[in-house]
C-alpha cells in the first residue's frame, strides 16, 4: 500500500534473518525489534498467517497480501514472556493463549490472557515447556466474558451438540430471540497433536498431519510434506506434483458438495442433502478407486505420494467430472430458484470485508466477504502456476454468498482436475513410484503454505540433524474462521445459528490440534 | 425442480444392498444381550454419536450412512439428538481429556439398556494418540465396550455392517 514501508524494509532493520530457513526468510528480532513490529504491525495491513511457541521462544508469520511477500519473525523469551501482538492483530489471541497454555509462554499486556486449550483436565500445565508443572489443585470454572443488559438471557450449547459434528462450547446470550452475543469456547478434541510430532520420524509425523483435520487430510498432508521438502530443499517427481493437485481437487469437490447439502440442510430444506450427498459419495468412490482411499489419508507423503494412478484412472475422473456436470449444474439451478430457501440465507450471518481482512480469515468465509486470497495463487505452487483457474470472489458476506462461492468453486475443481488429467506428466526416469526418498541425516527450517477446500493452512517445520522432527505447527485455517462466526451471528435469530454455523464450517479438531 | 424429483421417481432407488451383518461384530456382541432388553428393542436402535477427540474423518463416514446411497433409516436405525433418546453410543476419537467428563456424562444420560460402539481406531485402541498429555486412548479405559468397528476411519460398509451385527443380535430371539 502506498506510503507504507515494505515488509521486508522493517523486518531488514530490526532483525537479522535466520540461515537455513525456506521458501521465505526468517528473523530473530530483539525485544526492542518486537515493539518495533508491533509499532508497524498497527499502521500496516500485513496478515498474520500464524503464531506458535517453542519452549523458550515464540513465532510469528506475515504477509503482505499485495506484494504477496512472506516472512517469519522470531523473538527468544528466556523470561517465557514476550509483548502480545493481540492488540493490533486480534487473531492472535487464541494463538497467545495456546501458546501459554502448551508451553508457558505469557503474552504481556494481551487482551484476553484466560487460558484456552487447557481446561484442567490433563495430568500436566504447560505440557510441552522445559518444565511441566502439575495441575492445578483447585482449578475453577473457566470465565466467560460478562454480559450486562436488561432482558438478556443465555443459552449454553455443548461441547456435545445434536448433530454429528464435532464438540465445542457455545455461549449465547440473547434477547428474545436475537442473538446479542456467542461466545465460543474450544479446545475439547485437543489430542496433543503438536506434542506427539515432536521427535517423531517424519513418516511417522506425516500420519499426525494427516489426522489434524480428517476433512483436510490431503491439504494437512500436503502442506507438512511441502514444509518438509523445503526444509529438507528437496525437489519431488513432477508426476507427484501433479498427482497431489488432483487429489486436493478431488478433496474440494467433495467437501463442497458436502457443504452445500448440509447448508440447504440446515434451511429445512432435505432434497439438497440427499442429492448433493448422492454426488459427495460419488467422488469419494472415484477417490477410493483411484487412490485406494475414500478420503485419500496419507496418499500424500513427504518426497512425492504413496499411490500412483492406475491406468484406468484417468478414464475413471473424467467420467466422474463428466457426471457432476450434468448433475450438478439442476441442483444449482434448484438452490437459485427456491425463494424460501433464499430467504433463510440471503442476509443471514453477515460478515463485513473489514472484518474478514483485520483476522485474516481466508477460504469461502474470507472471499464470500470480499478477501480477494488464494494460497494456490498467491504465493502460489506448482502446478497452479501452469494451469488455468479463476479464484472467485463475493462481497455478499452473507450465507447465501458463501454457498455461491462453493458452488463457483467445485465448477473450478471440475475444470481444474480435466487439465490436470489431460497434462498428467509420466513417471520419472529411474523411478518405480512417483516419489523419491529423504535423506536421512539432515535437518532444516521449511514452511508452506496450501489452500485447503476450508482456506489456507499453514505449517511449519523443523527438522533436526538427523531428520527427526524438533518442531511442527500446523495451523489451519479455521483459526481465523471461528473468531468471525461469533461477529457473523450477532444480530441474527437464535434459530439460524446452525445455518450461519455450517455455512462456516470451521474444523474443530483442526484448531483443537 | 419439478422434472428432479420426477426423474428421481421413475429412475428407482439408488439405495444399495445392504451388507451382511459382520461376522466378528456377530462374535463380539453374542452373550451381550438378554432377553428382555431385546423384547425392548423389537428391531430399531437409535444412536447418539459422540466425538472424543476425533479428527472427524470418522464423522464424514458415519455422515454418509445417511446419504441415500446407504439409507441407514430403512433398517429402523437411526441417529437422534439426545442420549436420552438413545439405545447406543457411537464413539469416536482417542477420548481426549478435555471430552471425558462429557463423554462419561452423555454414557450416564442414556438409559438403559445401552450399548457402546467404538468406532475407527482411535477409538478402539487410541490410534495415533495413545500415550499422549491429551488422550486417555481407547474408549474402553472411560466406558465399557460392545462392539468394535476398526478403520482409519471405517467404510460406510464396514460401519452398516457392525451397526447390523448390533440390530440382528438384540432382535435375535
Ligand atoms: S480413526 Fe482415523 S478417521 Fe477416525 S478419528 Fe481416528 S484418525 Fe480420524
Amino acid at each position: 500500500m502506498y506510503g507504507e514501508e515494505p515488509l521486508f524494509g522493517l523486518l531488514n532493520r530490526i532483525g537479522s534473518p535466520v540461515e537455513g530457513h525456506r521458501p521465505w526468510p526468517r528473523y530473530r528480532l530483539g525485544r526492542d525489534g518486537w515493539l518495533r513490529l508491533i509499532e508497524g504491525l498497527a499502521g500496516n495491513a500485513w496478515s498474520l498467517l500464524g503464531l506458535w511457541g517453542e519452549p523458550k521462544a515464540v513465532h510469528a508469520a506475515f504477509r503482505e497480501d499485495f506484494s504477496g511477500d512472506v516472512a517469519v519473525v522470531s523473538l527468544d523469551c528466556p523470561q517465557g514472556r514476550f509483548p502480545s501482538l493481540s492488540a493490533v492483530r486480534p487473531a492472535a489471541n487464541r494463538l497467545e493463549r495456546t501458546a501459554h497454555d502448551l508451553y508457558g509462554l505469557t503474552a504481556e499486556r494481551t487482551t484476553d490472557p484466560r487460558p484456552w486449550l487447557d481446561h484442567d483436565a490433563w495430568d500436566v500445565r504447560r505440557p510441552l515447556s522445559e518444565q511441566p508443572a502439575a495441575p492445578a489443585p483447585n482449578p475453577g470454572p473457566y470465565t466467560f466474558l460478562p454480559v450486562e443488559g436488561e432482558g438478556l438471557h443465555q443459552i449454553p450449547v455443548g461441547p456435545v451438540h445434536a448433530g454429528i459434528i464435532e464438540p465445542g462450547h457455545f455461549r449465547f446470550t440473547a434477547n428474545g430471540e436475537t442473538v446479542v452475543r456467542l461466545e465460543e469456547r474450544l479446545g475439547y478434541v485437543h489430542r496433543g497433536v503438536e506434542g506427539l510430532m515432536q521427535g517423531k520420524p517424519v513418516a511417522e509425523a506425516a500420519k499426525l498431519a494427516a489426522r489434524v483435520s480428517g476433512d483436510s487430510t490431503v491439504a494437512h498432508s500436503l502442506a507438512f510434506a511441502r514444509a518438509v521438502e523445503a526444509a529438507l530443499g528437496i525437489e519431488v517427481p513432477a508426476r507427484a506434483v501433479w498427482l497431489r493437485a488432483l487429489m486436493a481437487e478431488l478433496e474440494r469437490i467433495a467437501n463442497h458438495l458436502g457443504d452445500i447439502g448440509a447448508i440447504c440442510n440446515d434451511a429445512a430444506f432435505a432434497f439438497m442433502l440427499a442429492q448433493a450427498s448422492q454426488l459427495r459419495e460419488r467422488v469419494l468412490r472415484t477417490a477410493d478407486s483411484c487412490f485406494g482411499h475414500r478420503l485419500m489419508m496419507d496418499r500424500v507423503i513427504p518426497g512425492g505420494v504413496a499411490t500412483d494412478l492406475p491406468e484406468r484412472g484417468a478414464g475413471l475422473l473424467l467420467e466422474l467430472v463428466a457426471e457432476l456436470r450434468k448433475r450438478f449444474p439442476p441442483l444449482v439451478a434448484i438452490y437459485d430458484g427456491k425463494a424460501s430457501l433464499q430467504d433463510r440465507t440471503v442476509t443471514t450471518g453477515f460478515l463485513s470485508t473489514e472484518l474478514v481482512t483485520r483476522f485474516g480469515a481466508g477460504g469461502h468465509v474470507g472471499r464470500a466477504s470480499g478477501r480477494d486470497q488464494d494460497a494456490r495463487r498467491s504465493p502460489g505452487y506448482a502446478p497452479y502456476d501452469e494451469l488455468t483457474f479463476e479464484v472467485p470472489v463475493l462481497t455478499e458476506g452473507d450465507v447465501n454468498a458463501r454457498v455461491w462461492l462453493r458452488i463457483r468453486e467445485v465448477e473450478q475443481s471440475l475444470s481444474l482436475i480435466e487439465q490436470i488429467v489431460a497434462r498428467l506428466p509420466a513417471i520419472s526416469r529411474g523411478l518405480d513410484y512417483p516419489s523419491v526418498a529423504l535423506e536421512a541425516g539432515r535437518g532444516g527450517e521449511g514452511m508452506a503454505l496450501v489452500e485447503s477446500f476450508r482456506g489456507e493452512i499453514m505449517t511449519w517445520v523443523r527438522l533436526d540433524g538427523e531428520g527427526v522432527v524438533a518442531r511442527c505447527h500446523p495451523r489451519d485455517p479455521s483459526w481465523f474462521q471461528w473468531p468471525l462466526l461469533e461477529a457473523a451471528i450477532g444480530g441474527n435469530i437464535v434459530a439460524d445459528f446452525p445455518l450461519c454455523n455450517k455455512s462456516f464450517n470451521c474444523s474443530y479438531a483442526g484448531h483443537d490440534l | 425442480m419439478l422434472k428432479h424429483i420426477l426423474t428421481s421417481l421413475t429412475g428407482g432407488p439408488v439405495t444399495e444392498a445392504a451388507p451382511a451383518p459382520a461376522d466378528p461384530a456377530l462374535a463380539e456382541l453374542a452373550g451381550k444381550l438378554d432377553k428382555a432388553a431385546k423384547a425392548r428393542l423389537g428391531r430399531s436402535l437409535s444412536i447418539r454419536e459422540v466425538d472424543a477427540g476425533s479428527c472427524n474423518g470418522c464423522e464424514l463416514e458415519i455422515h454418509a450412512l445417511n446419504n441415500p446411497i446407504y439409507d441407514l433409516e430403512r433398517f429402523g436405525i437411526r441417529f437422534v439428538a439426545s442420549p436420552r433418546h438413545a439405545d447406543v453410543l457411537l464413539v469416536t476419537g482417542p477420548v481426549a481429556r478435555n471430552m471425558r467428563e462429557a463423554l462419561v456424562r452423555t454414557w450416564d444420560a442414556t438409559p438403559g439398556p445401552k450399548w457402546l460402539v467404538a468406532c475407527g481406531d482411535c477409538a478402539v485402541s487410541g490410534g495415533l494418540f495413545a500415550g499422549g498429555y491429551a488422550c486417555v486412548g481407547p474408549v474402553e479405559e472411560v466406558l465399557p465396550v460392545d462392539l468394535r468397528i476398526p478403520g482409519c476411519p471405517p467404510r460406510p460398509t464396514d460401519l452398516l455392517a457392525g451397526l447390523l451385527a448390533l440390530l440382528e443380535t438384540s432382535a435375535a430371539r
